[in-house]
């Protein structure tokens, strides 16, 4: 009781005065959920097991890459050419740890937005707007917390790769550091579609049905697990629709050196020069994210 | 900042209408600085709703609200600032501490750093909370977490404070604190409050004035002792040893007295002012030398004041008499 007392009397002094700038609150609402996620390693330890199985299956036990080679009396060196002319590399691993990067992305951006349900289940989302906390920076806070997410396990994914076997022959700083900016940018926009499309949502079976029904298209209508020489030609068509295409087709070229003349004496092309690839997941993260900025001052409220 | 005449909360003609319910249907009320302002109704009245317009948690459908001189549509992010909400749900994340979450509030408004530790840390030992201070939410009780919530409501400063049933559900004890908070923060900190609840004797103790709320409608306001005189005065039984003669009629005449009734030798006086009148009428009875043999005087409560306002309401307005029976039913509960 004494205790009350003394704080009776500190609690009510005159009021300081108030960062009032939009951004405010932006890296507390960010870390809460980042805190949220490093305290419980089995979610992220969960989201890696796909990727992984993934790899060790498809990458190691069924080489893939057999398929298209196992005709009687061919060489090894004409194995490799065909292997470099459809995939761009010599080792159809590392062609789908590329890959993968791109998946580990997809599905963790995927739920973005079902944090946004969550809380809004759990009143927090109440609290915050109830708070001068600016819409945009609750958005833009989920957004952020999910493009760190991402990036840690895209890069946690490509370390098992390269223990695995990856090729690094292509690896420099600069391959490394342009992969992750275009992963960045990926992550970015993905994130920003998904806590969009939950702004209203505090359903979270609706939400699990969106992420089904947008994540498994986006990843088998991209070139993130085969060649897209060897799909239909109007499959063909929609690879180039989508944004996930651009940023794999980006981290062979750098990671695996796809572009090289090598690849394209061979018969392999890519999606896009280098510098589309940028440019196309710069426009599609601007897009989004500005999208949902907008988006969240009309529709995020009770 | 403060509106002039010292009202901080001036409502006009709000209203909120959810496809085609009336939640809010045009509800005008003011509330002067340093008071306690109570919203009672039963569930479904419309006193959450109302909360969240004024607020900025929802937006109006009609009317306008001006809170410390803000515009409640106009100056949303203005209104946040200067007031604390204490919400009917609980709000606080589970998976980090208490103090965890307080911080994160103080973050939310802006507060500056150096200062929002140890003020967080003062308000948890206002609801004495400091020893689980460190401890993750999820292990809180029911009743510490109603507490964590009043204090995250006050991290900001606040000079009004909504609070939207801050005793549902708590057992007698923390219930008991809780009001002990509200009248501190009103008597030693001249904050206003404005409350909501549907316990009768809630908004008896604590409120200087109440609004009854029910469909969207407030159907008075005033304080707790005008409406319990909405139910007709006191109530004087006094009894005498002779059945006759009848002097009713004299009663009557009485100033102050309402309303007469003889059942045998028992007459059921309703009157403005009981204390007066009940001096009088003994008198009045030894003159017509009668004998009396008891007297008792009646305050009337708000439970019958609530009673009577709610279900005159429902025979003015509606015909059907299942609906008026099925309204009985529900207000039945609300006084529980
Ligand atoms: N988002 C919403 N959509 C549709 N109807 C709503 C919504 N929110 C509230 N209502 C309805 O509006 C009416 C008033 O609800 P409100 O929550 O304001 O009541 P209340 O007085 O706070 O009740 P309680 O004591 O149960 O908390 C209810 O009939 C409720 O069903
Ligand atoms: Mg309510």
């Amino acid at each position: 009781m004494a205790q009350q007392e003394r704080a009776r009397e500190k609690a009510f002094r005159a009021a300081p005065n108030l960062n009032k700038s939009p951004l405010h609150g932006l890296w507390a609402l960010t870390n809460r959920d980042l805190i949220k996620w490093y305290k419980n390693p089995i979610q992220l330890i969960i989201s890696l097991v796909q990727p992984i199985v993934w790899l060790g299956l498809f990458g190691k036990a069924f080489n893939i890459a057999a398929l298209f080679t196992s005709q009687p009396g061919v060489t090894q060196a004409e194995i490799a050419a065909v292997d470099l002319g459809t995939f761009g590399t010599t080792s159809y691993f590392s062609y789908l740890a590329a890959g993968m990067l791109a998946f580990i992305i997809l599905f963790t951006a995927a739920f973005a937005g079902m944090s946004v349900v969550w809380d809004r289940r759990f009143g927090f989302m109440n609290k915050a707007m109830s708070t001068p906390v600016g819409r945009g920076a609750i958005v833009t806070g989920k957004v952020l917390q999910s493009v760190v997410r991402s990036l840690i396990q895209a890069a946690i994914v490509l370390a098992i790769a390269v223990a695995l076997g990856m090729d690094t022959a292509n690896f420099s700083v600069f391959a490394i550091a342009g992969t992750f900016v275009m992963l960045f940018l990926m992550t970015f926009g993905l994130s920003s579609l998904f806590v969009m499309l939950a702004l209203r949502s505090s359903d979270w079976q609706t939400q699990m049905a969106i992420i089904n029904l947008l994540n498994l298209p986006l990843l088998f209508t991209s070139n993130a697990m085969l060649p897209v020489k060897i799909m239909p030609a109007w499959l063909q068509t929609v690879v180039r629709f989508n944004p996930v295409s651009y940023a794999v087709d980006g981290v062979r070229q750098m990671l695996l050196g796809s572009g090289s003349a090598a690849a394209a004496a061979a018969g392999y092309s890519v999606l896009a020069p280098l510098w589309v690839d940028f440019a196309v997941l710069a426009a599609f993260a601007a897009v989004l994210s500005v999208l949902g900025i907008i988006l969240s001052w009309r529709l995020l409220s009770k | 900042m403060v509106d002039s005449g010292g009202v901080v909360v001036d409502v006009e003609s709000l209203s909120k209408t959810f496809g085609t319910l009336k939640a809010v249907d045009g509800v005008t009320f003011q509330i002067r600085e340093g008071e306690i302002f109570g919203f009672l109704g039963p569930n479904g009245a419309g006193k959450t709703t109302t909360i969240n317009m004024l607020t900025t948690l929802l937006r109006a459908s009609g009317g306008k609200a001006v809170i410390n001189g803000y515009d409640i549509r106009k100056q949303p992010n203005e209104v946040r600032r200067s007031v604390g909400v204490v919400p009917q749900e609980y709000t606080a994340d589970e998976d980090i501490t208490g103090l965890q979450n307080i911080l994160l509030c103080a973050d939310l408004y802006g507060l500056p750093r150096n200062d929002s530790r140890p003020h967080a840390m003062e308000l948890l030992e206002l609801v004495e909370l400091q020893e689980a201070a460190n401890r993750k939410v999820g292990t809180y009780s029911g009743g510490m977490r109603r507490r964590l919530e009043l204090a995250s409501g006050l991290i900001n400063y606040p000079k009004l404070l909504f609070l939207d049933e801050p005793t549902l559900g708590l057992d007698v004890q923390t219930r008991s604190a809780v009001w002990r908070y509200i009248r501190m923060l009103k008597e030693e900190y001249r904050m206003t409050l404005f409350l909501t609840t549907h316990y009768l004797e809630e908004a008896d103790s604590l409120c200087d004035r109440i609004a009854i709320i029910d469909h969207g409608h407030i159907i008075k306001i005033g304080t707790p002792d005008e409406l319990k005189a909405t139910v007709g005065g006191d109530i004087i039984a006094v009894g005498v040893a002779e059945a006759e003669p009848d002097i009713s009629a004299d009663i009557a005449k009485i100033p102050l007295v309402k309303d007469v009734k003889k059942n045998g030798n028992e007459y059921r006086i309703k009157s403005e002012v009981g204390e007066e009148s009940s001096i009088q009428i003994i008198d009045l009875v030894r003159s017509k030398g009668l004998h009396v043999t008891k007297i008792s005087l009646t305050k009337p409560s708000l439970d019958e004041a609530y009673l009577e306002l709610t279900g005159r309401s429902i025979r003015e307005e509606e015909s059907n008499k299942m609906d008026a029976f099925k309204q009985r039913i529900t207000m039945m509960r609300a006084r529980r």
